[in-house]
């Protein structure tokens, strides 16, 4: 049932008026300039005072999503990109995880096969944008000043800039952080989360918010494991645990081991159309069945 | 602290969907496993308020444990995050409450 009004709908539709206002709606509304509703169910209430005395106010239900407005607009940017046949990717982590590094070889490998454009999400420098320009992308860079995190506004806005061929992908490198990015769906068609073999085997575990709202996990920098005490197969267990739909791929951008397996994992992406087995879904909430890559690195990519 | 923009966004909302309205007091439902810390709502509520009809307002949040539902054997159990996982061993699990983040209502003077 609509939130606002009663009307009979379903509560997670809703839209965005012209203006940005936003409100919870069922399908019975029309999206029409100008469509407003009143300020909601309102009960009189009395309500009683230490002195006795009888206060009068109003308890309006809203019963809305905090989120509602941010993920209306993501809605609205994954139609966007999925009526253009655009892979777009979050990519998340903490900061010096290696996105840039892994976008970065990723971009030169694939050249020629796939058009990448960047979103790159930090608190503040073009450094990023940078390197990826360089790398020969299509890039906007989107400083969040003191912001913790990219929204769907903001991701919208750069769209809009970015401006992505039909057919591309897009990669939305958000703030490295790994907390606040996991509450914000962008609109992306899936979550794709890094995790440093640096950073130690038990982030998935201190930080489970992130890695329950991921799709893929890349465990980066495994060139270094043979200088870390990081037990690869802990990390793996604890993240089929914690997230058991996603699929987990040890990596070395900068060595190119386990490489393959991530650029095979894009190109299934795109041959489904770019369009994942959970677009719609709520992006906290993984499916069940993804196939899983083996708890060691094959012997090959060692 | 993303609870900063969490938030600036319950306020942005009542202000849109109230407009004008004083506010006195809000109640939130912040799940267990919606991601977001109530005492750093506490904390950083007067401050978005600020200005705004919000403010002065005072705050209740109800939190809403964690529920699951196992895939593998059905049964519904609390889980211990931050691994929701199953009696029986099973990660495979529906997540039926605990997720929610929302204004429930508002007290207008």
């Amino acid at each position: 049932m609509c939130a606002t009004c009663g009307c009979a709908g379903d509560e997670l539709a809703g839209h965005v008026h012209s203006d940005g206002t936003w409100h919870e709606d069922g399908p019975g509304h029309e999206d029409a300039p100008g469509h407003e509703h009143g300020p909601g169910h309102e009960h009189d209430e009395r309500h009683h005072q230490g002195d006795g005395q009888h206060a009068h106010g109003r308890t309006v239900t809203l019963a809305e999503k905090v989120l509602a407005r941010n993920d209306a607009l993501a809605r609205q940017n994954r139609d966007w990109l999925r009526e253009r046949g655009i892979l777009a990717l979050n990519l998340m982590s903490s900061p010096g995880a290696g996105k840039t590094t892994l976008l970065e070889r990723t971009a030169a490998d694939l050249a020629g096969e796939l058009v990448v454009g960047v979103i790159e999400g930090d608190q503040e420098t073009t450094l990023d944008a940078d390197r990826m320009r360089a790398a020969g992308c299509q890039v906007v860079q989107v400083n969040t000043g003191t912001g913790c995190h990219l929204d769907a506004v903001m991701v919208r806005d750069a769209l809009t800039k970015l401006d992505p061929s039909e057919g591309s992908v897009v990669v939305i490198e958000n703030v490295g952080n790994l907390v606040c990015p996991a509450l914000f769906d962008l609109g992306e068609a899936h979550r794709v989360v890094l995790a440093s073999v640096t950073e130690g085997a038990d982030k998935p575990v201190k930080y489970p918010h992130m890695f329950r709202s991921a799709n893929l996990v890349l465990v980066t920098k495994t060139d270094l494991l043979p200088y870390l005490d990081f037990d690869l197969a802990r990390c793996t267990a604890d993240l089929g645990k914690i997230s058991p739909a996603a699929t987990v791929l040890p990596v070395s951008a900068r060595a190119g081991e386990g490489i393959r397996p991530w650029y095979d994992w894009l190109r299934q992406v795109l041959a489904r159309g770019g369009t994942p087995s959970s677009l719609g879904a709520s992006p906290r909430t993984p499916r069940p069945g993804t196939p899983r890559w083996p708890e060691a690195p094959l012997a090959s990519e060692r | 602290m993303h609870e900063l923009a969490i938030a600036e966004g319950v306020v942005g909302t009542v202000t849109q969907r109230l407009p004008g309205a004083r506010i006195t007091s809000v109640h939130l439902e912040i799940g267990a496993l919606s991601g977001v810390v109530a005492d750093s709502i506490r904390f950083c509520f007067d401050l978005a308020t600020e200005g705004t009809g919000l403010e002065g307002a005072t705050l209740e949040i109800t939190e809403p444990p964690a529920r699951c539902r196992c895939r593998s054997c059905g049964t519904e159990f609390q889980p211990d995050p931050p691994i929701m996982l199953c009696p029986c061993g099973s990660a495979d699990v529906a997540v039926l409450g605990g997720e929610e983040l929302r204004i429930l209502s508002v007290q207008v003077a």
